[in-house]
């Protein structure tokens, strides 16, 4: 058959040598190659003990934010809801009323935000989306649940621990993440 | 009472094969923990680690999932012959362990007890017969099954098994040849001379034909095609479930341990601890603790076999089904041959003075 480019290679059909038809010499040279593998390293990571590390830029879990008095960042503006991709991400709205200026920065703030984790493609949309620095993603991943309504995180899941009441849980849960702006 | 009746004996032997087939039970459930061991360090990963420390208890964790299944047997086959074929595959698995010599002898209440259930003349021959039996137990499983493709599987494993039977034959008589004597013990007794004594420097091309047909017989990668999961859908074993194939996958793993011991027997001195003079530390050390000392060298010995076979196994892809038997009969049987003639002569010329 003519070679449609000029670029084919015809395969080599040579016959088998003396030494290479016994199969024998191939065998044990096979066998001392595996043999080898016995004194190399392994590189499995024993998961529950040992985590595998993630870059610090790891799309994973949501968390929502606070400023370092221990105040919700979220306004409740809806720009991650809309740049949300996949729709996952819902809120309702709720005026500051007066004794509560500690709990949240401004008037606005979200009384009720959840995400399901069942939509989200972790694609961090949602963390470039918003202006208070109030989302963002980090470096764990979401476990496993048996209903689907174990699925819905709501803000008890994504909040973030207060650094003035519970400083190291909030430095756990800030990792290694650089803030962005903040209005 | 017309005849009488030795109890003593029927005791003694009833009890040896207890033991026997319980540590035949063991070694293979453990040869399968084993495997997946070594499986996982010739791969460059770690295997069963969480069962028990090391994944010791792995084994268990396996026999009782396969307990807890759901036995299914399918509608429209033969009942019967669809649990005799398990059956038969273990039964000859175990039947070869009664004339293996587990050691030389125990001296306990004044009694010589021998560490072999049956000491009989013609040993070998015995193993040949009970190992083609075993054919029987695949084939009728596959045919039990109802299904074309175990069919076609078990023809396969079948047909494999009975090839490879001749090679192994030849061998024998080349072997057999240069020992004089079909008796297992009478070999390993023979072999404890010198290190040169073992059958292994006089007969390696028996040696190596030997060892292809056993891995043939297993039915033991590269000669796995009868039972690979992704041939012929899982082959003679596709419509068994629980304890019938945990029975099957046993029978193979016992297959094993029986193979690799008759193998040490025959060719690598039986218990007979290499480059030690077994008679003078008999008489120095006692006949019970000379006894143990066989037992765990041949167990050494064993262990060491059964890495090899594991070795083989996660080395080498699996033939074809045609290069497998062109193998089996278009080589070995003529290498055999080769063998048992070159033996013949190399015998006749020795007995006559290396004169022609």
């Amino acid at each position: 058959m003519q070679a449609l480019t000029n670029r084919v290679q015809q395969v080599e059909r040579k016959k088998l040598t003396f030494m290479e038809s016994l199969y024998l010499p191939a065998v044990i040279k096979g066998m001392f190659i595996t043999f080898s593998h016995i004194f190399k390293k392994t590189p499995t990571i024993s998961y529950p003990e040992k985590t595998r590390p993630f870059s610090p830029v790891f799309r994973g879990l949501h968390v929502l934010n606070r400023d370092e008095e221990g105040r919700e960042n979220c306004t409740a503006c809806g720009l991650c809801a809309v740049a949300c991709p996949a729709e996952a991400i819902t809120m309702e709205a709720a005026e500051r009323k007066v004794g509560e200026e500690g709990l949240y920065r401004e008037e606005k703030y979200a009384a009720r935000y959840e995400i399901n984790m069942l939509r989200c493609i972790f694609c961090g949309l949602c963390e470039e989306a918003c202006p208070k620095d109030a989302i963002y993603l980090s470096e764990t991943f979401a476990p496993a649940n048996f209903q689907r309504k174990g699925f819905i995180y709501g803000k008890p899941d994504l909040l973030i621990p207060n650094p003035v009441t519970e400083p190291e849980a909030y430095a756990k849960a800030k990792g290694g993440r650089v803030s962005g702006n903040k209005y | 009472m017309f005849l009488s009746i030795d109890t003593a004996v029927i005791v003694e032997k009833l009890a040896l094969v207890v033991v026997v087939v319980v540590a035949s039970l063991v070694i293979a459930m453990y040869s399968t923990y084993a495997e997946r061991k070594v499986a996982a360090i010739l791969q460059d990963r770690v295997g069963p680690n969480r069962a028990g420390p090391f994944g010791i208890l792995q084994p268990l964790a396996d026999g009782l999932k396969l307990f807890f299944k759901e036995e299914i047997i399918p509608n429209f086959s033969n009942k019967f012959l669809f649990i005799l074929g398990p059956s038969l595959a273990m039964l000859t698995a175990m039947m070869t362990g009664a004339v293996i010599p587990w050691g030389d002898k125990i001296h306990i209440l004044g009694r010589d007890f021998s560490l072999q259930i049956a000491d009989i003349n013609i040993g070998i021959l015995y193993v040949f017969g009970v190992v083609s039996l075993g054919v029987y137990g695949i084939m009728i499983g596959s045919w039990a099954s109802n299904n074309k493709f175990s069919l076609m599987g078990g023809l396969r494993a079948a047909s494999q098994i009975i090839s490879y039977e001749l090679a192994m034959g030849i061998s024998l008589i080349a072997l057999l040849m240069v020992t004089g004597s079909m008796s297992l013990k009478t070999m390993v007794v023979e072999q404890q001379a010198h290190w040169y004594s073992w059958n292994i420097v006089k007969q390696p091309l028996g040696f190596l034909i030997f060892l292809i047909c056993a891995f043939a017989e297993c039915n033991r990668t590269p000669f796995d095609l009868a039972e690979a999961e992704s041939e012929l859908v899982g082959g003679y074993h596709t419509e068994y479930s629980s304890m019938k194939l945990g029975f099957y996958l046993f029978a193979e793993y016992i297959n094993m341990f029986i193979s690799s011991t008759i193998m040490i027997c025959l060719f690598f001195g039986g218990y007979d601890i290499p480059f030690v003079n077994d008679a003078a530390l008999a008489l120095k050390t006692g006949t019970n603790w000379m006894a143990l000392i066989h037992l765990v060298v041949l167990l050494i010995k064993v262990v060491c076999f059964l890495f090899f076979f594991m070795w083989v196994r996660w080395t080498i892809p699996r033939f074809r089904y045609d290069q497998l038997m062109n193998l089996g009969w278009k080589i070995l049987i003529p290498l055999a041959l080769f063998n048992m003639l070159v033996t013949g002569a190399i015998i006749l010329l020795q007995q006559n003075h290396w004169h022609f």
